[in-house]
């Protein structure tokens, strides 16, 4: 490879592991990095994964970032929101999302940010989180890891829930993986405290410390691995030909 | 049969503080020359039920709205709708924020004429803590789980674009979602219908037209025919949404009088007139997610 490996490939390929082993399920990537990565899951370890043309559609093979000649898709199915909402009920799906604020106990925020009677920021909703986090796996990519990112206190409306009412949710609640601009992690601590898994290359450990508004654990001193070369031709060549990922982290 | 009505026959019909839910998702196939005939009548005080995009920033700045409930409000390719947090920002309107699929079992059980739906979706959030009057319910038989006892959303009126009706109400929607607007229509006491073609029973293509008969004329009230009347949300397959159109909307969030009197207040031709024809929005490419 002539052209250097960029911190969104890096990220893509971190993120793909979110779908490993997961099997024949939904896999719903919301924003440029998570689409991609999901993509990258199909194309090299779950080739069963099920995946839409970003609309209605169960395509057989990811859809490419940007503008692309849809005539090429492989329509093999229907999900119509509504389908989406069945699907998701049932728990055969894995989304990767990207939440405005988390806090120490997997909870997620999209909804507002500030008092919720006349927030300081209005953002979209809960959307689908409430039914997302309590039916299904999900999976978490964070572009800007920081203090506002990762919050000291409760988050500000809880959209999607935290491992407090795991039981809940009749066992399924699980953030298998967070994904970062500086490192990857799991909420498989001791006491579902947030860990380190890796870091990305050239990130030290006080970085993440110091960008996290809590405690978390550190027991890993491991580099997040490059993305190899048959993934590298996946994202550039199939999945990402325009390098709209390069966009994300100003690359 | 003929349930063809004027812009007037429709609001003459709407009054202060009903329950009206729009159909469509965020950018996509709201009934909008509906909503801005709203916007232009001394209507008041409602209480809007949608998957929110410019239906209800529209009815955000004109002051309409007195209780939103919603899962969101998005202009899809702009994330954020600018009225709707400007709105929610100055403590104009109240809300009642539930998830997606709460919207959709509350729409459910209206249409079911069921008391409510239970569901675990809403737990262990503040949904719960944001809407105090959300009640549980225990499971009877052996596990005795405790659920949400999700209340039927009962709507006064429905409103709903559709790409071709006939006079009697028989309705299609053609694109390839059809969202969430079976159930609008069935949870309300009347559904008013714009449509993009108004034409005769037998264009509507017999038995390959019907599968996209969504739901039947008799829940229809009145049908307006509105070429173009989701503009600037898009109409699957008829047209894309309108960017600049949107970013525009958008942008008058700051200074609305300006977009309001190049825009609003007019007659639906008018309107289409005025954001360049309707030769220019059918040609606005579908969107590529």
């Amino acid at each position: 490879m002539s052209e250097s490996i960029s911190l969104a490939e890096i990220c893509i390929s971190a993120s793909s592991k979110a779908w490993e082993g997961e099997g024949e399920i939904l896999a719903t990537g919301i924003g440029l990095i998570p689409r991609i990565a999901a993509g990258l899951a199909k194309l090299t370890h779950n080739p069963d994964l099920m995946m839409t043309d970003g609309e209605t559609y169960l395509i057989s093979s990811p859809a490419p970032m940007g503008k692309r000649d849809i005539s090429h898709d492989q329509v093999e199915g229907y999900m119509s929101y509504s389908r989406v909402f069945e699907n998701l009920w049932g728990g055969k799906r894995h989304a990767m999302v990207t939440p405005t604020q988390i806090d120490s106990l997997g909870q997620t925020n999209i909804s507002a940010i500030g008092d919720y009677n006349s927030p300081k920021v209005q953002l979209l909703g809960v959307r689908g989180f409430p039914g997302n986090f309590i039916n299904h796996k999900n999976s978490i990519f964070v572009p800007n890891h920081s203090v506002k990112t990762f919050v000291k206190d409760q988050v500000d409306m809880v959209s999607g829930m935290g491992y407090q009412n795991k039981e809940l949710s009749n066992g399924k609640f699980e953030i298998k993986l967070v994904v970062t601009n500086l490192g990857v992690f799991d909420f498989n601590g001791a006491n579902n405290n947030l860990q380190l898994l890796s870091l990305h290359p050239g990130v030290s450990v006080d970085e993440v410390i110091e960008n996290t508004g809590f405690d978390l654990i550190i027991s890993s001193d491991e580099t997040t691995p490059l993305p190899t070369s048959e993934e590298l031709s996946c994202i550039r060549e199939v999945l990402d030909p325009h390098g709209m990922r390069n966009s994300i982290f100003g690359e | 049969m003929d349930k063809l009505v004027s812009y007037q026959d429709f609001v003459d019909q709407l009054s202060d503080g009903m329950t009206i839910g729009v159909g469509g998702w965020g950018a996509r196939r709201k009934p909008m020359s509906l909503i801005r005939e709203i916007c232009k009548s001394e209507i008041k005080n409602l209480t809007v039920v949608s998957y929110g995009g410019p239906d209800v920033g529209l009815l955000c700045a004109h002051k309409k709205i007195k209780k939103l409930i919603f899962g969101f409000v998005s202009l899809d390719m702009i994330p954020l709708e600018s009225h709707f947090r400007q709105a929610r920002q100055k403590n104009e309107i109240e809300v009642m924020e539930l998830d997606e699929g709460m919207v959709q079992w509350g729409l459910r059980a209206a249409a079911m004429n069921l008391p409510f739906l239970p569901t675990r979706v809403g737990l262990g959030t503040d949904v719960l803590t944001h809407n105090p009057e959300l009640e549980y319910v225990s499971s009877p038989y052996s596990d005795a789980e405790k659920l949400i006892a999700m209340p039927a959303l009962k709507l006064d009126v429905a409103l709903i674009h559709v790409n071709k009706s006939d006079e009697k109400g028989n309705t299609q929607i053609v694109g390839p979602d059809p969202f969430f607007d079976e159930l609008f229509a069935r949870a309300a006491s009347k559904t008013f219908v714009s449509s993009e073609e108004v034409v005769s029973t037998q264009e509507l293509g017999g038995k390959d037209g019907a599968i996209f008969n969504r739901f039947e004329r008799s829940l229809v009230t009145g049908v307006l025919h509105a070429p173009c009347g989701a503009h600037p949300t898009s109409c699957a397959p008829n047209y894309g949404f309108d960017m600049k159109h949107l970013k525009e909307y958008s942008e008058a969030a700051k200074s609305f009088d300006e977009y309001s009197s190049k825009y609003l207040n007019k007659t639906h031709q008018e309107y289409i007139d005025s954001v360049g024809g309707s030769e220019a929005i059918l040609s606005i490419p579908l969107p590529q997610f």
